[in-house]
C-alpha cells in the first residue's frame, strides 16, 4: 500500500525550545559540536487509494490545515513512498533487529 | 438567568472550576460536550484549560477540529462571547478564532504561579468589569503558554489594542510581548493563559497583602460577560 510522508518543522526564525534542550543535553554529553538542534514531525499516512495529483493536493491541504499549524510550523515536505521503498525498509529494519540481537 | 455554556473535551481539566466561577458570579453554568453540535441555546461559551487529547500534535488542535468547534466558531462570528482559558486559548489559536500561537515555554519547564497581569483593554465582553491598566493577580500554569506572532501581526496587535492582558514583573514563559490574552476586533472572543476561574472565591485564591488565598480577581471576567449580555438585552 502506498505511503505518504509529510515532514513538518518549526518555522526557522522561531524559538524551537525542545530543540534548544536537546542541543543542551547533546552539550551535556558532551558532544557540544553537535549544535542548533531543531525537531520537527514526520507523519506517515497510509492510503488505499491509488496516489494521483488529486490526492496528492487533498494531502498538502490536510498538511497545511491540521497537520502543521502555519503560525508556528512550515510543512517541509510531502512525499510519497513507494511499494519497493517500504518493503526495503522493513527488511531493513528486520536485518538491524536481527544484528541487534546478535549482538 | 443569563446561561454560560462550559465545553468539556476529552482531557479538560478545569470545566467543573469554569462552571463554578459562573455560578460564583451570577451566572447559570450549562455543561456542554465536544461531540455534539449543539450549543443548547447558550448566551457565552468557555472553552476551559487542561489538556484535550493529550496535547497530541500541538496543544489545541485536535480539539479546535471537534464537532462542538464549528458551533463555536459559527457563535463567535455572529458576535456571542466565547472565553478560552489556557488549553481553550491554544484551541481558539487553532481555530483561527484569534491570531499567532503558543509554544512550549522558552525556559523548557511548566510553569505554575500566581501571576501579576495588567488588564490592556477594557472595553471587551470579558473585560468591562475591570479599570483599563489594573493590575489583577491570577494562578498560571502552563507548559506550552510562549505567545508567538510574526512582527506584523505583533504590530497589528499593538496598534489595534487588541492584547488583553499582559504579564507584570515577570514574564513566565517567554511570550513576545509580554502578552498574555488577546481580544479580537470585535471584543467578544478573548483568549489568555492564566486561570481567571481559580481565582473566584475567597479561601480558594491566590494569596493577597490582606489574606492568604483570599484573591478572587478572576471573578471579575465572568462578571464581565454577564454585565455584557444584560446590556445588549
Amino acid at each position: 500500500m502506498p505511503k505518504i510522508v509529510v515532514q513538518v518543522m518549526p518555522k526557522q526564525e522561531l524559538l524551537d525550545p525542545q530543540g534548544k534542550a536537546v542541543a543542551g543535553a547533546l552539550a551535556r554529553l558532551g558532544k557540544g559540536h553537535l549544535e542548533d538542534v531543531r525537531v520537527g514531525k514526520r507523519f506517515e499516512i497510509t492510503t488505499q487509494r491509488e496516489v494521483t495529483a488529486e490526492l496528492m493536493e487533498e494531502v498538502a491541504a490536510v498538511a497545511d490545515e491540521l497537520l502543521a499549524n502555519g503560525v508556528i510550523e512550515d510543512v517541509i515536505s510531502i512525499d510519497v513512498l513507494s511499494d519497493e521503498a517500504t518493503e526495503g525498509e522493513a527488511a531493513e529494519a528486520a536485518e538491524a533487529a536481527a544484528d541487534e540481537q546478535a549482538a | 438567568m443569563t446561561r454560560v455554556g462550559v465545553v468539556t473535551f476529552p482531557g479538560s481539566l478545569d470545566d467543573r472550576d469554569a462552571q463554578r466561577a459562573i455560578r460564583l458570579a451570577g451566572g447559570e453554568p450549562v455543561a456542554l460536550w465536544h461531540g455534539d453540535h449543539d450549543l443548547q441555546g447558550v448566551d457565552a461559551v468557555v472553552l476551559p484549560g487542561g489538556f484535550s487529547y493529550g496535547d497530541y500534535l500541538r496543544c489545541g488542535a485536535i480539539a479546535s477540529h471537534s464537532p462542538i468547534m464549528r458551533e463555536v466558531v459559527d457563535a463567535a462570528n455572529a458576535g456571542t462571547p466565547v472565553l478560552g482559558i489556557c488549553n481553550g486559548f491554544q484551541m481558539l489559536t487553532e481555530a483561527h478564532l484569534l491570531p499567532g500561537g503558543l509554544i512550549r515555554n522558552d525556559h523548557g519547564s511548566f510553569v505554575c504561579r500566581d501571576q501579576k497581569l495588567r488588564v490592556e483593554n477594557a472595553s471587551t465582553a470579558w473585560t468591562n468589569a475591570y479599570a483599563e491598566g489594573e493590575v489583577i493577580t491570577i494562578p498560571l500554569k502552563n507548559g506550552e503558554g510562549g505567545f508567538i506572532a510574526d512582527d506584523e501581526t505583533l504590530a497589528r496587535l499593538e496598534g489595534e489594542g487588541l492584547v488583553a492582558f499582559r504579564y507584570v514583573d515577570v514574564n513566565p514563559n517567554g511570550s513576545r510581548n509580554d502578552i498574555a490574552g488577546l481580544t479580537n476586533e470585535r471584543g467578544n472572543v478573548v483568549g489568555l493563559m492564566p486561570h481567571p476561574e481559580h481565582a473566584v472565591e475567597a479561601g480558594f485564591g491566590p494569596d493577597t497583602e490582606v489574606r492568604m488565598r483570599s484573591g478572587v480577581d478572576g471573578l471579575g471576567m465572568f462578571r464581565s460577560a454577564l454585565e455584557s449580555l444584560l446590556a445588549r438585552a
